[in-house]
């Protein structure tokens, strides 16, 4: 269970509101204009900004001395997800321990998760030597290696196209909303909240209101959401 | 209680055992004196013969950078003996008084009368400027000055050299300096902070001639066997540079150190110093001078001034000089 | 923004090295200033010292980057064969013992060298290099290739995208990403060339053909060696660090501090620029370094055979103490760097403006009220020598950390990679390309250093350089010529080394 107590984010002149509590589990979008503060929210969380007011708590646990490294956290970027230095496997190893060589269990393990990506065989490739939609994949595999409970997706795969994009949403439900993670995801577009989340957050007006269903959310939207949407 | 036996008896050892070793000399000398081409060698095997000691010599820089080094030891120096400095830089040595009399009474073969108890002469030679033969050489500072020879010089601020020509011209004309160095002025192509600078340009053609002295040409003639290099005979007479050596009081070995002053003026310290340091030797060996050296010019004025004169001497004539070259 | 939490072990590194070099260079003028306490002020004489100092370093550095830029532009943007060599090439100017270089100047530039013959030729008359504008050019044929270099490396360091990007749009690419870049990058580097020529004295003297190029480094030269007169040197060192104060105050208020978000490391052609253009700018840049560099060689081939005994255990000697001068300069550069801020970065420009005799001369009356001090000759001389390639380090490394950091700092701090893991896998990897540079340049300094050794007094330790001029002070030139090649090739050789260790499947 994911709460914000009172929580007040500032970086530079914006100020972000936060007083909510997220249930653990399922699949929750935030949405909202651009600039908004969705990515704030999410550093916040991650650890990345510390509240100038409030708590972040993961399970009754004040998660705010912790560096974002030993949150229960795991995050996608928008970019610079993958170190171009490194190899498909060793960009995923990271999650088990900071070694460029790994054992023949941690070996089998990057593999395992390879496989559930649907990457095999590609862990000796450079991110420069994959796609756009493989590079996700690969960030993807190493959270699932992390295994976090709490799981933070900024825009994850804008870039793709709707087939791929179709594609990474299933991965997402089945490897990490299906193994009981919590997952928070930005995106920009409306009609993937409506397809694949539970709940939607809207963060507007140096707001992020609580999470609510999405179905209820977009039947009636709050003046804010309509003007969002432009309908 | 129980340590200290031991090591009482490990002090009396080592004492005992360094009683019966054979005593160090060290000598603190300029750069080109210790390599293998220079005299040092020869002189160490020379002195190390008869004395039953280690004579330790080490380089230390230029004559300046030697007593620089002795003023910051502040007279707590590890070396015994000082050798290089030149009559320059004596006044500032005596003045210090990190230095002890040598009390050697030698019969020496300089141009002057020497009678300076606290330092000793190993060298000497005289400055002339040094050119090409077959070309067009002034005979004195002022043809110099009227042609339009190009010449290199070294910086008296810093370099021996240096400030020796600059008490060269100083002995010469005495008020009149000035007036000798703003004719030079034109004449100079540039001025470097050393000598070796100053005579690495030269040899590379970028001025006819270079301060430097008149033992040069020997190099050329007994080392490469090329006669091509001429130092210039002067009306006014040469300055001298006048190569010391000196005790310091602090020394641990006086009697050897003695000893060593005394050897310097002997041929088997002196018949080193003609092909390895280039410079005419103290106390001229029975063998004679070198063949080659009496192709040497031979002028028939020195100058030098005394110590205390060069010492007082030298601001005013720097200034002198820097007002002159800096038109 | 994150905070960035500075973990302890790279505080206490960093934090040891900037204590190092603040006693190398501030500790030893102190030590000699309360030697002899100033008396008086300064001089008419050293009031135009510091006039002309600080002219002719102005003017030098303005020249170095100017030319420097079109140059780097070019080779940004040129693919040819040749290319990894030239770049090498640049180095070397830099690393070259002082007087071999400027006697290599001189037989192209001088009275009876190449340029003056060629004009004769011509009937023309004959171009005197001495004076203001010789020391310029020196200085110029100093510099121009280490700032050419770093800012390559700035150019290097905008990601391929950017550039296509821009091609895409037919953007004009100077405005919109070089400008930044160069905005970023030049003030420091214009900072180094204009300390580095501040304390320039065998340069400024020997080609300024009089008195009137007195530097301030000359200054000190004589109150130390032949007034000693410590207080005046202090007081003198001290202008010349209040200069490189004011310097450096000026050049940190220009900078732009922003990463350029990340490429990924593809090398992509560009499609900006004339040809012709830059093709003049490097055929003319390489003839100039080129041709005294051949100049040395020719000279000092000859005797390269007949060298004395002596030079080859010396050579030795320096090669091993610049290998220990080279660990320890990467480390306190690697640890300021990743340090970072405001305080490192002065500090590490501190051993520009300092004498390099008053820190001998500091460090010998430190050591000899403890120690004899020609038993730390050695050890001293490699800590000065990695206190005096630190700024260079510095200021190659500095930018490469900063960027590595902006672009994947989340990313590890996401991963919980901290200190020598983050250190490990993410940072060195990245910094290949300039940590080689970085290394090469402080071997190849180190090499050719004749430094602190001669107040030291050692002479079974004497290192190459020392040998040279013990062979230019007894008549020996060609010999000396021959010593002087040996240690350019020797200095290019490692610092060659170093960097093609860096650029090794980092693309260049």
């Amino acid at each position: 269970m994911l709460t914000l107590d009172r929580v007040t984010l500032t970086q530079g002149d914006f100020r972000l509101d936060a007083d909510w509590t997220l249930q653990a589990g399922g699949l929750t979008v935030v949405i909202g204009p651009s600039g908004g503060g969705k990515s704030t929210l999410l550093a916040g969380i991650a650890g990345f900004l510390q509240p100038d007011e409030g708590q972040v708590r993961w399970d009754g646990k004040d998660l705010t001395p912790l560096p974002p490294g030993k949150r229960p956290v795991s995050m996608i970027f928008q970019d610079n997800n993958l170190f171009p230095h490194l190899t498909a496997a060793q960009n995923i190893g990271l999650a088990l321990r900071p070694r460029l060589w790994m054992s023949t269990t941690e070996q089998r393990q990057v593999d395992d998760a390879l496989a559930r990506v649907g990457l095999t065989g590609m862990g000796d490739r450079k991110p420069g030597a994959l796609s756009g939609g493989q590079q996700s994949r690969v960030a993807l595999a190493r959270l699932l290696l992390a295994d976090r409970p709490l799981v933070l997706l900024d825009e994850p795969f804008a870039a793709l196209g709707p087939a791929l994009k179709d594609e990474m949403f299933e991965l997402v439900r089945t490897l990490l909303v299906d193994s009981g993670k919590t997952v928070l995801m930005i995106t920009h577009d409306p009609e993937d909240a409506k397809r694949i989340a539970e709940q939607t957050i809207l963060v507007a007006d140096n707001q992020a209101s609580a999470p609510q269903a999405t179905e209820a959310l977009f039947a009636d939207p709050p003046p804010t959401l309509s003007r969002y949407l432009g309908s | 209680m129980r340590t200290t036996l031991p090591i009482c008896v490990a002090a009396t050892f080592t004492a005992t055992v360094a009683a019966a070793q054979t005593p160090t000399l060290n000598v603190l000398t300029y750069d080109s004196f210790t390599p293998e081409w220079g005299p040092g060698p020869a002189i160490e095997a020379a002195f190390e013969a008869v004395c039953d000691c280690d004579l330790v010599i080490t380089g230390a820089g230029d004559g300046a950078a030697l007593l620089s080094r002795v003023m910051l030891e502040g007279g707590r120096s590890d070396a015994d003996i000082v050798l290089g400095l030149d009559t320059n830089l004596t006044a500032a040595a005596r003045e210090s008084g990190f230095f002890m009399p040598h009390g050697v009474d030698a019969d020496l073969d300089l141009p002057v009368a020497w009678d300076d108890p606290d330092f000793l002469p190993f060298d000497w030679g005289y400055f002339a400027f040094v050119g090409n033969a077959g070309e067009p050489a002034p005979t004195s500072f002022r043809e110099l000055a009227e042609s339009d020879i190009q010449i290199v010089i070294q910086d008296p601020r810093s370099s021996t050299p240096g400030l020796g020509l600059l008490m060269w011209v100083k002995a010469a004309y005495g008020d009149e300096a000035g007036a000798i160095w703003e004719g030079l002025a034109d004449n100079i192509v540039t001025v470097t902070p050393g000598w070796s600078e100053a005579y690495g340009l030269f040899t590379e053609g970028e001025a006819d001639a270079v301060l430097s002295y008149t033992t040069s040409p020997a190099y050329h003639l007994i080392a490469e066997d090329d006669d091509s290099k001429v130092a210039w005979p002067f009306e006014e007479g040469h300055y001298l540079q006048v190569e010391v050596a000196g005790i310091l009081a602090n020394t641990d070995q006086p009697e050897l150190a003695r000893q060593f002053m005394e050897f310097m003026v002997t041929d088997g310290f002196q018949s080193v110093i003609p092909t390895t340091n280039w410079m005419y030797p103290a106390a001229i060996p029975d063998g004679g001078l070198p063949d080659g050296f009496e192709t040497l010019i031979a002028p028939e004025t020195a100058l030098l001034l005394s110590p205390e004169d060069a010492a007082d001497a030298r601001t005013p004539a720097l200034d002198e000089w820097r007002n002159a070259l800096s038109q | 923004m994150a905070q960035r939490a500075v973990s302890i072990s790279l505080r206490l590194t960093s934090g040891a090295a900037a204590l190092l070099v603040v006693v190398l260079t501030l500790g030893t003028l102190a030590t000699v200033g309360w030697r002899a306490v100033p008396r008086g002020g300064l001089s008419a004489a050293d009031l135009s010292a510091i006039r002309f100092t600080v002219w002719q370093a102005v003017l030098s550095a303005v020249f170095s980057i100017a030319l420097a830029i079109p140059t780097a532009r070019a080779l940004a943007r040129r693919k040819f064969p040749g290319r990894g060599v030239l770049v090498t090439l640049l180095g070397a100017p830099f690393l070259l013992p002082v007087i071999v270089a400027v006697l290599g100047l001189l037989a192209v530039f001088g009275r009876g060298g190449i340029l003056n013959t060629a004009l004769g030729q011509f009937g023309i008359d004959p171009v005197s290099i001495y004076g203001l504008w010789g020391v310029v050019l020196a200085h110029v044929f100093f510099n121009l290739p280490l700032a050419t270099r770093l800012i390559l490396q700035g150019w290097v360091e905008i990601p391929s995208e950017r550039f296509r990007l821009a091609a895409t749009l037919n953007a004009p690419v100077f405005s919109l990403l070089e400008w930044p870049m160069l905005r970023r990058v030049v003030p420091g580097i214009f900072l180094v060339v204009f300390l580095i020529c501040l304390t320039s004295f065998a340069v400024a003297l020997t080609l300024g053909g009089g008195p009137r190029a007195t530097t301030v480094e000359l200054a000190i030269y004589q109150a130390v060696r032949f007034d000693f007169d410590l207080g005046r040197a202090a007081l003198l060192s001290c202008v010349q660090f209040g200069l490189c104060a004011i310097a450096a105050f000026l050049a940190f208020r220009v900078t732009l501090t922003e990463g350029f978000g990340v490429g990924l490391d593809r090398v992509v052609p560009r499609w900006d620029g004339r040809v012709w253009l830059d093709v003049c700018v490097l055929v003319l840049v390489t003839l100039f370094l080129l041709l005294p560099l051949t100049m040395i060689l020719l000279r000092g081939l000859p005797a390269l055979l007949t060298l004395p005994s002596e030079v080859w255990p010396a050579a030795w000697r320096s090669v091993w103490v610049a290998g220990l001068a080279t660990g320890l300069t990467i480390l306190l550069a690697l640890a300021m760097a990743l340090r970072g801020g405001r305080v490192m970065q002065g500090i590490g420009v501190l051993p520009l403006a300092a004498s390099p005799l008053v820190v001998g001369t500091g460090l010998f009356l430190m050591i000899y009220p403890f120690a004899s001090p020609p038993r730390f000759a050695l050890a001293v001389t490699i800590m000065v020598n990695a206190a005096l390639a630190l700024p260079f380090a510095l200021r190659a490394l500095s930018p490469a950390v900063a960027t590595v950091e902006s672009d994947y700092g989340r990313l590890a701090d996401q991963l919980n990679l901290t200190c020598w893991s983050r250190l490990r896998l993410v940072i060195l990897p990245r910094i290949r390309r300039p940590l080689g540079f970085a290394a090469g340049l402080a071997a190849a300094l180190s090499m050719g250093d004749l430094g602190v050794i001669a107040l030291f007094a050692t002479e079974d330790q004497a290192t190459l350089p020392l040998v040279m001029y013990r062979l230019m002070g007894s008549y020996r030139m060609e010999a000396a010529a021959a010593a002087g090649l040996l240690l350019v090739a020797l200095s290019l050789g490692a610092f060659w080394i170093c960097d093609r260790g860096g650029r090794m499947n980092a693309d260049a």
